[in-house]
Protein backbone atom coordinates (compact mmCIF):
# COMPACT_ATOMS: atom_id res chain seq x y z
CA UNK A 1 0.00 0.00 0.00
CA UNK A 2 1.49 3.43 -0.79
CA UNK A 3 1.72 5.95 2.23
CA UNK A 4 -0.05 8.96 2.20
CA UNK A 5 2.98 11.50 1.53
CA UNK A 6 0.70 14.76 1.40
CA UNK A 7 1.28 15.72 4.69
CA UNK A 8 4.17 14.58 6.13
CA UNK A 9 6.70 15.51 5.67
CA UNK A 10 6.77 18.75 4.46
CA UNK A 11 9.47 19.80 2.63
CA UNK A 12 11.79 22.57 2.36
CA UNK A 13 13.17 24.50 -1.19
CA UNK A 14 15.53 21.91 -1.45
CA UNK A 15 13.19 18.72 -0.99
CA UNK A 16 14.82 17.96 2.72
CA UNK A 17 11.75 17.04 5.47
CA UNK A 18 11.02 20.35 7.93
CA UNK A 19 10.77 17.86 10.75
CA UNK A 20 9.32 19.84 14.02
CA UNK A 21 9.79 16.71 16.90
CA UNK A 22 7.89 19.06 19.24
CA UNK A 23 4.60 18.67 17.06
CA UNK A 24 4.56 15.17 17.95
CA UNK A 25 4.15 13.88 14.22
CA UNK A 26 7.79 12.51 14.16
CA UNK A 27 9.86 10.34 16.34
CA UNK A 28 13.65 10.41 16.56
CA UNK A 29 15.08 7.39 17.59
CA UNK A 30 18.98 5.84 17.43
CA UNK A 31 19.72 2.50 15.91
CA UNK A 32 23.26 1.25 16.97
CA UNK A 33 25.90 1.02 17.30
CA UNK A 34 25.36 -3.02 18.06
CA UNK A 35 23.71 -3.89 15.42
CA UNK A 36 21.82 -6.84 14.06
CA UNK A 37 22.45 -5.08 10.73
CA UNK A 38 26.42 -4.85 10.50
CA UNK A 39 29.14 -7.13 10.93
CA UNK A 40 30.71 -4.04 13.25
CA UNK A 41 29.86 -1.03 14.99
CA UNK A 42 27.39 1.95 13.35
CA UNK A 43 24.80 3.71 14.09
CA UNK A 44 21.46 5.22 12.31
CA UNK A 45 20.01 8.76 13.13
CA UNK A 46 16.21 7.91 12.61
CA UNK A 47 13.32 10.31 12.24
CA UNK A 48 10.31 8.18 12.18
CA UNK A 49 6.58 9.08 11.02
CA UNK A 50 4.31 6.52 12.48
CA UNK A 51 6.95 3.55 11.88
CA UNK A 52 8.08 4.90 8.61
CA UNK A 53 11.26 6.44 8.37
CA UNK A 54 11.47 10.44 6.98
CA UNK A 55 15.06 10.91 7.15
CA UNK A 56 18.19 8.68 8.47
CA UNK A 57 21.48 9.68 9.05
CA UNK A 58 24.66 7.78 8.71
CA UNK A 59 27.11 7.70 12.10
CA UNK A 60 30.45 5.97 12.35
CA UNK A 61 33.60 6.37 14.09
CA UNK A 62 33.06 3.96 16.79
CA UNK A 63 36.24 1.76 15.27
CA UNK A 64 38.15 4.60 13.90
CA UNK A 65 42.07 3.86 14.37
CA UNK A 66 43.90 6.08 12.79
CA UNK A 67 45.30 3.14 10.13
CA UNK A 68 45.38 5.09 7.02
CA UNK A 69 47.52 7.95 9.99
CA UNK A 70 49.78 5.38 11.37
CA UNK A 71 50.59 3.51 7.99
CA UNK A 72 52.45 6.88 7.47
CA UNK A 73 55.09 5.86 10.52
CA UNK A 74 55.38 2.29 8.89
CA UNK A 75 57.91 0.81 7.22
CA UNK A 76 55.95 -0.90 3.71
CA UNK A 77 56.02 -4.35 5.36
CA UNK A 78 54.71 -3.12 8.98
CA UNK A 79 51.61 -2.00 7.39
CA UNK A 80 50.61 -4.93 6.85
CA UNK A 81 49.42 -6.22 9.84
CA UNK A 82 47.75 -2.58 10.16
CA UNK A 83 46.03 -2.50 6.44
CA UNK A 84 44.01 -5.57 6.95
CA UNK A 85 41.92 -4.61 10.24
CA UNK A 86 40.90 -2.13 7.81
CA UNK A 87 37.61 -4.77 7.09
CA UNK A 88 38.24 -7.79 9.47
CA UNK A 89 35.78 -10.30 7.54
CA UNK A 90 37.71 -10.02 4.57
CA UNK A 91 41.09 -8.87 5.74
CA UNK A 92 42.45 -10.88 2.15
CA UNK A 93 41.05 -7.77 0.31
CA UNK A 94 43.22 -5.85 2.48
CA UNK A 95 46.47 -7.46 1.63
CA UNK A 96 46.48 -7.98 -1.67
CA UNK A 97 46.01 -4.28 -2.40
CA UNK A 98 48.75 -3.45 -0.25
CA UNK A 99 51.30 -5.61 -2.10
CA UNK A 100 49.77 -4.88 -5.45
CA UNK A 101 50.20 -1.21 -4.63
CA UNK A 102 54.16 -1.96 -3.84
CA UNK A 103 54.69 -4.10 -6.68
CA UNK A 104 52.90 -1.73 -9.36
CA UNK A 105 55.05 1.28 -8.05
CA UNK A 106 58.20 -1.12 -8.19
CA UNK A 107 57.89 -3.15 -11.23
CA UNK A 108 58.47 -6.40 -9.65
CA UNK A 109 57.20 -9.26 -11.32
CA UNK A 110 55.55 -11.95 -9.61
CA UNK A 111 56.08 -15.64 -9.87
CA UNK A 112 53.41 -17.95 -11.56
CA UNK A 113 52.55 -20.29 -8.64
CA UNK A 114 52.08 -16.86 -6.14
CA UNK A 115 49.72 -16.10 -8.79
CA UNK A 116 47.65 -19.16 -8.51
CA UNK A 117 48.30 -18.95 -4.59
CA UNK A 118 46.95 -15.79 -4.54
CA UNK A 119 43.98 -16.04 -6.22
CA UNK A 120 43.13 -19.08 -4.08
CA UNK A 121 43.12 -17.08 -1.15
CA UNK A 122 41.09 -14.05 -2.50
CA UNK A 123 38.44 -16.95 -3.51
CA UNK A 124 38.63 -18.57 -0.24
CA UNK A 125 37.74 -15.27 1.43
CA UNK A 126 35.22 -14.39 -0.63
CA UNK A 127 33.76 -18.17 0.21
CA UNK A 128 34.32 -17.62 3.72
CA UNK A 129 31.74 -14.40 3.78
CA UNK A 130 29.48 -15.67 1.40
CA UNK A 131 28.94 -18.20 3.62
CA UNK A 132 28.07 -15.65 6.80
CA UNK A 133 26.60 -13.09 4.30
CA UNK A 134 23.91 -15.11 2.37
CA UNK A 135 22.34 -17.06 5.20
CA UNK A 136 23.10 -14.35 7.40
CA UNK A 137 19.98 -12.20 5.55
CA UNK A 138 17.87 -14.57 6.91
CA UNK A 139 18.80 -14.67 10.13
CA UNK A 140 18.25 -10.84 10.06
CA UNK A 141 14.37 -11.91 10.06
CA UNK A 142 14.60 -14.23 12.44
CA UNK A 143 15.41 -17.46 10.30
CA UNK A 144 18.41 -18.11 12.27
CA UNK A 145 18.88 -21.85 11.31
CA UNK A 146 20.96 -21.23 7.98
CA UNK A 147 22.83 -18.65 9.47
CA UNK A 148 24.03 -21.45 12.11
CA UNK A 149 25.05 -23.55 9.36
CA UNK A 150 26.71 -21.37 7.35
CA UNK A 151 28.72 -20.28 10.63
CA UNK A 152 30.01 -23.97 10.76
CA UNK A 153 30.62 -24.51 6.84
CA UNK A 154 33.10 -20.91 6.71
CA UNK A 155 34.27 -22.55 10.14
CA UNK A 156 35.54 -25.05 8.25
CA UNK A 157 37.07 -22.62 5.61
CA UNK A 158 39.12 -20.81 8.34
CA UNK A 159 40.37 -24.27 8.97
CA UNK A 160 41.90 -24.10 5.44
CA UNK A 161 43.16 -21.24 6.17
CA UNK A 162 45.03 -22.06 9.31
CA UNK A 163 46.79 -25.03 7.51
CA UNK A 164 47.05 -22.59 4.79
CA UNK A 165 48.46 -19.49 6.49
CA UNK A 166 48.78 -20.33 9.80
CA UNK A 167 45.78 -17.68 10.76
CA UNK A 168 41.87 -17.89 11.09
CA UNK A 169 40.76 -14.33 10.20
CA UNK A 170 44.14 -12.72 9.82
CA UNK A 171 46.16 -14.20 7.48
CA UNK A 172 49.42 -11.85 6.36
CA UNK A 173 50.02 -14.45 3.61
CA UNK A 174 50.63 -12.19 0.63
CA UNK A 175 53.32 -10.50 0.62
CA UNK A 176 55.25 -7.70 -1.79
CA UNK A 177 57.04 -10.47 -4.36
CA UNK A 178 54.42 -13.26 -3.43
CA UNK A 179 53.02 -15.15 -1.03
CA UNK A 180 54.19 -16.54 2.43
CA UNK A 181 53.76 -20.59 1.72
CA UNK A 182 52.73 -23.06 -0.36
CA UNK A 183 49.84 -25.66 -0.57
CA UNK A 184 50.08 -27.87 2.59
CA UNK A 185 49.75 -32.35 1.51
CA UNK A 186 46.15 -32.85 1.32
CA UNK A 187 45.18 -29.47 1.06
CA UNK A 188 42.97 -30.10 -2.16
CA UNK A 189 41.57 -32.96 -0.81
CA UNK A 190 40.45 -31.43 2.41
CA UNK A 191 39.42 -28.55 0.56
CA UNK A 192 37.08 -30.81 -2.00
CA UNK A 193 35.30 -32.23 1.00
CA UNK A 194 34.06 -29.02 2.36
CA UNK A 195 33.36 -27.82 -1.14
CA UNK A 196 31.14 -31.20 -1.28
CA UNK A 197 29.21 -29.71 2.19
CA UNK A 198 28.92 -26.28 0.46
CA UNK A 199 27.42 -27.64 -2.29
CA UNK A 200 25.14 -29.53 -0.25
CA UNK A 201 24.27 -26.50 1.61
CA UNK A 202 23.48 -24.05 -1.17
CA UNK A 203 21.07 -26.79 -2.68
CA UNK A 204 19.17 -27.04 0.91
CA UNK A 205 19.00 -23.21 1.76
CA UNK A 206 16.90 -22.77 -1.99
CA UNK A 207 14.37 -24.27 -0.12
CA UNK A 208 15.14 -23.24 3.94
CA UNK A 209 15.40 -19.68 2.75
CA UNK A 210 14.86 -18.57 -1.04
CA UNK A 211 11.36 -20.20 -1.50
CA UNK A 212 10.49 -19.81 2.29
CA UNK A 213 7.16 -17.54 2.28
CA UNK A 214 7.91 -14.76 4.99
CA UNK A 215 11.40 -14.16 3.88
CA UNK A 216 10.10 -13.17 -0.14
CA UNK A 217 7.22 -11.34 1.53
CA UNK A 218 10.13 -9.27 3.92
CA UNK A 219 12.49 -9.34 0.90
CA UNK A 220 10.85 -9.23 -2.14
CA UNK A 221 10.15 -5.22 -3.64
CA UNK A 222 12.21 -4.29 -0.61
CA UNK A 223 15.02 -2.08 -0.20
CA UNK A 224 14.75 -1.31 -3.82
CA UNK A 225 18.27 0.30 -5.50
CA UNK A 226 16.77 2.15 -8.72
CA UNK A 227 19.73 1.67 -11.92
CA UNK A 228 19.75 5.40 -12.07
CA UNK A 229 21.80 5.60 -8.75
CA UNK A 230 24.58 3.12 -9.52
CA UNK A 231 26.21 5.76 -11.07
CA UNK A 232 25.47 8.83 -9.06
CA UNK A 233 25.77 6.80 -5.26
CA UNK A 234 29.07 4.81 -6.69
CA UNK A 235 27.68 1.72 -6.56
CA UNK A 236 29.56 -1.51 -7.03
CA UNK A 237 29.63 -5.65 -7.14
CA UNK A 238 26.66 -7.53 -6.05
CA UNK A 239 24.44 -4.06 -5.80
CA UNK A 240 25.20 -2.68 -8.97
CA UNK A 241 24.97 -6.27 -10.62
CA UNK A 242 21.52 -7.32 -8.96
CA UNK A 243 20.45 -3.26 -10.47
CA UNK A 244 21.65 -4.91 -14.10
CA UNK A 245 24.72 -3.77 -14.38
CA UNK A 246 27.53 -5.90 -15.13
CA UNK A 247 30.23 -4.90 -12.94
CA UNK A 248 32.86 -7.40 -11.48
CA UNK A 249 36.76 -6.23 -11.44
CA UNK A 250 37.93 -9.99 -11.73
CA UNK A 251 36.42 -9.64 -15.64
CA UNK A 252 36.73 -6.08 -15.90
CA UNK A 253 40.49 -5.48 -15.05
CA UNK A 254 41.59 -9.13 -14.89
CA UNK A 255 44.54 -9.57 -12.36
CA UNK A 256 46.16 -12.13 -10.91
CA UNK A 257 44.89 -15.51 -12.64
CA UNK A 258 41.57 -14.17 -12.98
CA UNK A 259 41.87 -14.33 -16.98
CA UNK A 260 42.56 -17.97 -17.22
CA UNK A 261 39.34 -19.00 -15.09
CA UNK A 262 35.72 -19.65 -16.55
CA UNK A 263 33.14 -17.99 -15.11
CA UNK A 264 30.75 -15.63 -15.47
CA UNK A 265 28.56 -13.29 -12.95
CA UNK A 266 25.31 -13.11 -12.67
CA UNK A 267 22.94 -9.73 -13.86
CA UNK A 268 19.86 -9.01 -12.63
CA UNK A 269 16.88 -6.68 -12.76
CA UNK A 270 14.53 -6.80 -10.24
CA UNK A 271 17.16 -4.60 -7.85
CA UNK A 272 15.43 -5.83 -4.48
CA UNK A 273 16.80 -7.41 -1.04
CA UNK A 274 15.92 -10.87 -2.44
CA UNK A 275 17.79 -10.29 -5.73
CA UNK A 276 20.98 -9.05 -4.46
CA UNK A 277 20.87 -12.34 -2.13
CA UNK A 278 19.91 -14.24 -5.65
CA UNK A 279 23.12 -12.44 -6.91
CA UNK A 280 25.21 -13.74 -4.06
CA UNK A 281 24.10 -17.18 -4.18
CA UNK A 282 25.34 -17.40 -7.52
CA UNK A 283 28.81 -15.78 -6.30
CA UNK A 284 28.85 -18.77 -3.35
CA UNK A 285 28.44 -21.23 -6.41
CA UNK A 286 30.46 -19.42 -8.56
CA UNK A 287 33.76 -19.62 -5.73
CA UNK A 288 33.09 -22.92 -5.39
CA UNK A 289 33.66 -23.70 -9.15
CA UNK A 290 36.74 -21.14 -9.05
CA UNK A 291 38.30 -22.50 -5.81
CA UNK A 292 38.32 -26.60 -7.65
CA UNK A 293 39.60 -24.59 -10.78
CA UNK A 294 42.61 -23.02 -9.53
CA UNK A 295 43.61 -26.07 -7.42
CA UNK A 296 43.31 -27.87 -10.30
CA UNK A 297 45.30 -25.14 -12.08
CA UNK A 298 48.00 -24.71 -9.58
CA UNK A 299 51.63 -25.55 -10.14
CA UNK A 300 53.22 -28.52 -8.26
CA UNK A 301 56.72 -26.96 -8.61
CA UNK A 302 57.84 -22.78 -8.84
CA UNK A 303 58.86 -20.10 -6.70
CA UNK A 304 56.31 -18.04 -4.58
CA UNK A 305 58.58 -15.03 -4.20
CA UNK A 306 59.83 -12.88 -6.15
CA UNK A 307 63.20 -11.21 -5.19
CA UNK A 308 63.10 -8.12 -3.52
CA UNK A 309 64.96 -5.90 -0.97
CA UNK A 310 65.55 -6.27 2.63
CA UNK A 311 61.80 -5.05 3.64
CA UNK A 312 63.61 -3.24 6.67
CA UNK A 313 65.55 -0.86 3.97
CA UNK A 314 63.01 -0.70 0.77
CA UNK A 315 62.62 2.74 -0.38
CA UNK A 316 60.10 2.78 -2.98
CA UNK A 317 60.32 4.94 -5.76
CA UNK A 318 58.34 7.87 -5.85
CA UNK A 319 55.07 8.25 -7.46
CA UNK A 320 51.53 6.81 -7.06
CA UNK A 321 48.94 4.43 -8.06
CA UNK A 322 45.40 2.64 -7.68
CA UNK A 323 45.27 -0.45 -7.28
CA UNK A 324 41.70 -2.67 -6.85
CA UNK A 325 40.25 -5.37 -6.40
CA UNK A 326 37.05 -7.14 -6.48
CA UNK A 327 35.87 -7.81 -2.70
CA UNK A 328 32.77 -9.87 -1.88
CA UNK A 329 31.17 -6.31 -1.42
CA UNK A 330 32.42 -5.06 -4.82
CA UNK A 331 35.72 -2.97 -5.90
CA UNK A 332 38.51 -2.48 -3.16
CA UNK A 333 41.10 0.01 -4.05
CA UNK A 334 43.95 1.07 -2.53
CA UNK A 335 45.03 4.52 -3.30
CA UNK A 336 48.74 5.18 -2.52
CA UNK A 337 51.29 7.88 -2.86
CA UNK A 338 55.04 7.22 -2.27
CA UNK A 339 58.01 10.16 -1.61
CA UNK A 340 60.60 7.43 -2.59
CA UNK A 341 61.47 7.53 1.48
CA UNK A 342 61.27 3.66 3.52
CA UNK A 343 57.49 5.10 4.58
CA UNK A 344 54.40 5.61 2.62
CA UNK A 345 53.68 9.28 2.19
CA UNK A 346 49.90 8.35 2.10
CA UNK A 347 47.62 5.26 1.60
CA UNK A 348 43.82 5.52 0.70
CA UNK A 349 41.32 2.88 1.20
CA UNK A 350 38.18 2.93 -0.91
CA UNK A 351 35.93 -0.03 0.40
CA UNK A 352 32.13 -0.27 -0.93
CA UNK A 353 30.95 0.28 2.04
CA UNK A 354 31.94 3.59 2.01
CA UNK A 355 29.51 4.67 -0.44
CA UNK A 356 26.57 1.76 0.21
CA UNK A 357 26.93 2.64 3.71
CA UNK A 358 26.43 6.23 3.96
CA UNK A 359 24.59 8.37 0.96
CA UNK A 360 23.32 5.43 -0.49
CA UNK A 361 22.08 3.86 2.80
CA UNK A 362 20.57 7.19 4.05
CA UNK A 363 18.56 7.38 0.59
CA UNK A 364 16.84 4.53 0.87
CA UNK A 365 15.95 4.17 4.03
CA UNK A 366 13.92 7.19 3.41
CA UNK A 367 10.13 6.24 3.22
CA UNK A 368 11.12 2.39 4.57
CA UNK A 369 9.64 0.95 7.59
CA UNK A 370 11.70 0.37 10.66
CA UNK A 371 10.94 -3.27 11.04
CA UNK A 372 13.72 -3.09 7.34
CA UNK A 373 16.04 -1.57 7.98
CA UNK A 374 18.24 -3.95 9.88
CA UNK A 375 17.55 -5.91 6.29
CA UNK A 376 18.27 -3.50 4.10
CA UNK A 377 21.68 -2.93 5.54
CA UNK A 378 22.53 -6.62 5.27
CA UNK A 379 21.62 -6.87 2.15
CA UNK A 380 24.19 -3.77 0.92
CA UNK A 381 26.84 -5.89 2.90
CA UNK A 382 28.11 -3.05 5.14
CA UNK A 383 31.56 -3.08 6.72
CA UNK A 384 32.08 -0.26 8.90
CA UNK A 385 35.68 -0.64 9.59
CA UNK A 386 36.54 -0.04 5.68
CA UNK A 387 34.16 3.68 5.90
CA UNK A 388 36.30 5.24 8.97
CA UNK A 389 39.71 3.44 8.55
CA UNK B 1 43.53 7.33 -23.83
CA UNK B 2 45.51 9.62 -25.99
CA UNK B 3 42.81 11.16 -27.90
CA UNK B 4 41.48 12.56 -24.38
CA UNK B 5 44.57 13.69 -23.64
CA UNK B 6 44.81 15.64 -26.31
CA UNK B 7 41.73 16.88 -25.70
CA UNK B 8 41.85 18.22 -22.78
CA UNK B 9 45.18 19.40 -22.44
CA UNK B 10 44.32 22.32 -24.80
CA UNK B 11 40.92 23.26 -22.81
CA UNK B 12 42.34 22.80 -19.21
CA UNK B 13 46.11 23.25 -19.26
CA UNK B 14 46.92 19.74 -17.83
CA UNK B 15 50.60 18.77 -17.11
CA UNK B 16 52.68 16.30 -15.46
CA UNK B 17 50.67 13.25 -16.81
CA UNK B 18 51.93 9.89 -15.65
CA UNK B 19 51.48 6.85 -17.72
CA UNK B 20 51.27 4.44 -14.34
CA UNK B 21 49.60 1.50 -15.81
CA UNK B 22 48.02 0.20 -19.23
CA UNK B 23 44.53 1.65 -18.10
CA UNK B 24 45.49 3.93 -14.81
CA UNK B 25 47.10 7.80 -15.82
CA UNK B 26 47.62 10.47 -13.19
CA UNK B 27 47.34 14.25 -14.24
CA UNK B 28 47.62 17.31 -12.64
CA UNK B 29 45.19 20.66 -13.37
CA UNK B 30 44.99 23.64 -11.85
CA UNK B 31 42.73 24.05 -8.55
CA UNK B 32 40.20 26.76 -10.63
CA UNK B 33 39.96 24.32 -13.61
CA UNK B 34 39.63 21.09 -11.72
CA UNK B 35 35.73 20.80 -11.35
CA UNK B 36 35.39 21.94 -14.59
CA UNK B 37 37.82 18.93 -15.93
CA UNK B 38 35.89 16.45 -14.19
CA UNK B 39 32.37 17.75 -15.24
CA UNK B 40 33.51 17.47 -18.68
CA UNK B 41 35.44 13.98 -18.51
CA UNK B 42 32.05 12.76 -16.45
CA UNK B 43 29.29 14.33 -19.28
CA UNK B 44 31.43 14.13 -22.52
CA UNK B 45 34.08 11.10 -21.97
CA UNK B 46 32.19 8.37 -20.22
CA UNK B 47 33.90 8.87 -16.93
CA UNK B 48 30.49 8.29 -14.87
CA UNK B 49 32.07 6.15 -11.77
CA UNK B 50 33.79 8.52 -8.88
CA UNK B 51 36.11 6.40 -7.18
CA UNK B 52 37.65 7.99 -4.61
CA UNK B 53 38.51 11.88 -3.26
CA UNK B 54 41.72 11.97 -0.97
CA UNK B 55 44.18 14.25 -0.09
CA UNK B 56 48.03 14.33 0.40
CA UNK B 57 49.64 16.60 3.05
CA UNK B 58 52.82 18.08 1.62
CA UNK B 59 53.82 19.71 4.45
CA UNK B 60 57.18 21.03 3.00
CA UNK B 61 56.22 23.07 0.02
CA UNK B 62 53.17 24.08 2.04
CA UNK B 63 50.71 22.23 -0.25
CA UNK B 64 47.77 19.44 -0.07
CA UNK B 65 47.23 17.63 -3.26
CA UNK B 66 43.64 16.53 -3.84
CA UNK B 67 43.28 13.20 -5.86
CA UNK B 68 40.11 12.76 -7.59
CA UNK B 69 39.84 9.38 -9.49
CA UNK B 70 37.50 8.47 -11.91
CA UNK B 71 36.61 5.58 -14.32
CA UNK B 72 35.43 5.23 -16.71
CA UNK B 73 33.09 1.66 -16.95
CA UNK B 74 32.63 0.84 -20.72
CA UNK B 75 36.29 1.78 -22.04
CA UNK B 76 37.61 0.29 -18.74
CA UNK B 77 40.24 3.14 -18.00
CA UNK B 78 40.72 5.45 -14.36
CA UNK B 79 41.93 8.80 -14.72
CA UNK B 80 43.67 10.69 -11.50
CA UNK B 81 43.32 14.13 -11.09
CA UNK B 82 45.43 15.69 -8.97
CA UNK B 83 45.50 19.30 -8.18
CA UNK B 84 47.42 21.75 -5.51
CA UNK B 85 46.00 23.70 -3.01
CA UNK B 86 47.63 25.94 -0.58
CA UNK B 87 47.38 24.79 2.96
CA UNK B 88 47.43 27.93 5.19
CA UNK B 89 43.63 28.68 3.31
CA UNK B 90 42.81 24.68 2.54
CA UNK B 91 39.69 26.05 0.20
CA UNK B 92 38.35 23.95 -2.76
CA UNK B 93 35.42 24.57 -4.58
CA UNK B 94 33.05 21.46 -4.17
CA UNK B 95 32.09 18.85 -6.87
CA UNK B 96 28.59 17.46 -4.74
CA UNK B 97 26.42 18.30 -7.89
CA UNK B 98 27.97 15.78 -9.85
CA UNK B 99 27.82 12.28 -7.76
CA UNK B 100 26.15 12.22 -4.16
CA UNK B 101 28.81 10.29 -2.30
CA UNK B 102 31.54 13.23 -3.10
CA UNK B 103 29.84 14.97 -0.45
CA UNK B 104 30.55 12.18 1.97
CA UNK B 105 34.58 12.49 0.79
CA UNK B 106 34.47 16.37 1.05
CA UNK B 107 32.78 15.99 4.58
CA UNK B 108 35.66 13.54 5.91
CA UNK B 109 38.41 15.62 3.94
CA UNK B 110 37.08 19.10 6.19
CA UNK B 111 37.38 16.65 9.38
CA UNK B 112 40.73 14.94 8.63
CA UNK B 113 42.72 17.56 6.57
CA UNK B 114 40.53 20.98 7.55
CA UNK B 115 40.23 21.59 3.80
CA UNK B 116 37.12 23.50 3.30
CA UNK B 117 34.65 22.84 0.02
CA UNK B 118 32.25 25.63 1.04
CA UNK B 119 28.41 24.65 0.19
CA UNK B 120 29.43 21.12 0.25
CA UNK B 121 26.12 19.40 2.10
CA UNK B 122 26.77 18.80 5.91
CA UNK B 123 30.08 19.55 5.36
CA UNK B 124 30.75 20.93 8.95
CA UNK B 125 29.06 18.34 10.79
CA UNK B 126 31.05 15.38 12.48
CA UNK B 127 31.70 12.80 10.62
CA UNK B 128 34.55 10.27 12.45
CA UNK B 129 35.26 12.06 15.49
CA UNK B 130 33.44 13.23 18.53
CA UNK B 131 34.42 16.48 20.27
CA UNK B 132 38.09 16.67 18.37
CA UNK B 133 39.20 20.22 19.51
CA UNK B 134 42.96 19.87 18.49
CA UNK B 135 43.98 20.41 14.59
CA UNK B 136 43.31 18.10 12.00
CA UNK B 137 44.73 14.58 12.84
CA UNK B 138 45.79 13.46 9.01
CA UNK B 139 47.66 16.47 9.02
CA UNK B 140 51.11 15.54 8.84
CA UNK B 141 52.09 18.26 11.70
CA UNK B 142 49.34 16.35 13.85
CA UNK B 143 51.76 13.93 16.24
CA UNK B 144 50.19 10.61 16.81
CA UNK B 145 52.17 9.97 19.37
CA UNK B 146 52.08 13.18 21.58
CA UNK B 147 48.24 13.31 21.18
CA UNK B 148 48.22 9.60 22.67
CA UNK B 149 51.13 10.17 25.47
CA UNK B 150 48.87 13.58 26.74
CA UNK B 151 45.44 11.90 25.78
CA UNK B 152 45.32 8.40 27.55
CA UNK B 153 46.47 6.86 30.63
CA UNK B 154 50.19 5.45 30.38
CA UNK B 155 50.50 1.46 30.75
CA UNK B 156 53.28 -0.34 32.10
CA UNK B 157 53.03 -2.98 29.37
CA UNK B 158 53.89 -6.11 29.15
CA UNK B 159 56.77 -8.02 31.61
CA UNK B 160 58.79 -10.49 30.31
CA UNK B 161 60.74 -13.12 32.64
CA UNK B 162 63.83 -15.75 32.05
CA UNK B 163 61.73 -18.55 32.68
CA UNK B 164 64.07 -20.43 34.81
CA UNK B 165 64.86 -17.68 37.16
CA UNK B 166 61.40 -16.79 37.29
CA UNK B 167 59.93 -20.57 38.47
CA UNK B 168 63.15 -20.46 40.64
CA UNK B 169 62.14 -17.60 42.87
CA UNK B 170 58.46 -19.06 42.94
CA UNK B 171 59.59 -22.68 44.02
CA UNK B 172 62.59 -21.90 45.99
CA UNK B 173 61.98 -18.41 47.56
CA UNK B 174 64.23 -19.28 50.40
CA UNK B 175 67.07 -20.50 48.22
CA UNK B 176 68.54 -16.94 48.07
CA UNK B 177 68.22 -16.09 51.02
Amino acid sequence: MQADRSKYPELDKNGNPIVDLSSQKYTKIWQGPNHPGVTGNMSLELTLSGDEIVEAKTHVGYLHRGFEKLMERRLYIQCFPTCIRMCVPEADSNEYVLAASIENLTDIEIPEKALWLRTLVLEMARLQVLLRTVPGQASTLSLGLGGQWGMYLRDLILDRFEELTGGRIYHMFIIPGGVRGHLPDGFKERMEENLKGIEEFVGKIENLIFNNSIFKKRTVGVGVIDPSWVSKYGIVGPNARAAGFNRDVRKDYPYLKYKELDFEPLVATDSDIYTRNVIRKHDLITTVDLIRQILAKIPEKGDIRATTPNVLHWEIPKGETYQRSESSRGEYGMYMVSDGSKYPRRINLRGPSYTHAVSLLEKMLINANIADVHSIMVSLQTCPPEIER
Amino acid sequence: MDNIFDDIQKRFEITDIVKQDKNLNFLTCKKELTVSLITHLKNIEGFSHFVLLTAVDWIEDEKFQLTYILNNPDKRIDIGIRTYIDRGTATMDTAHHLWEHVATYQRELKEMFGIDFPGSPRVDEQFILEGWDDIPPYRRDFDTLKYAEETFFPREGRKSNDPAEYMKKKLYPDEEK
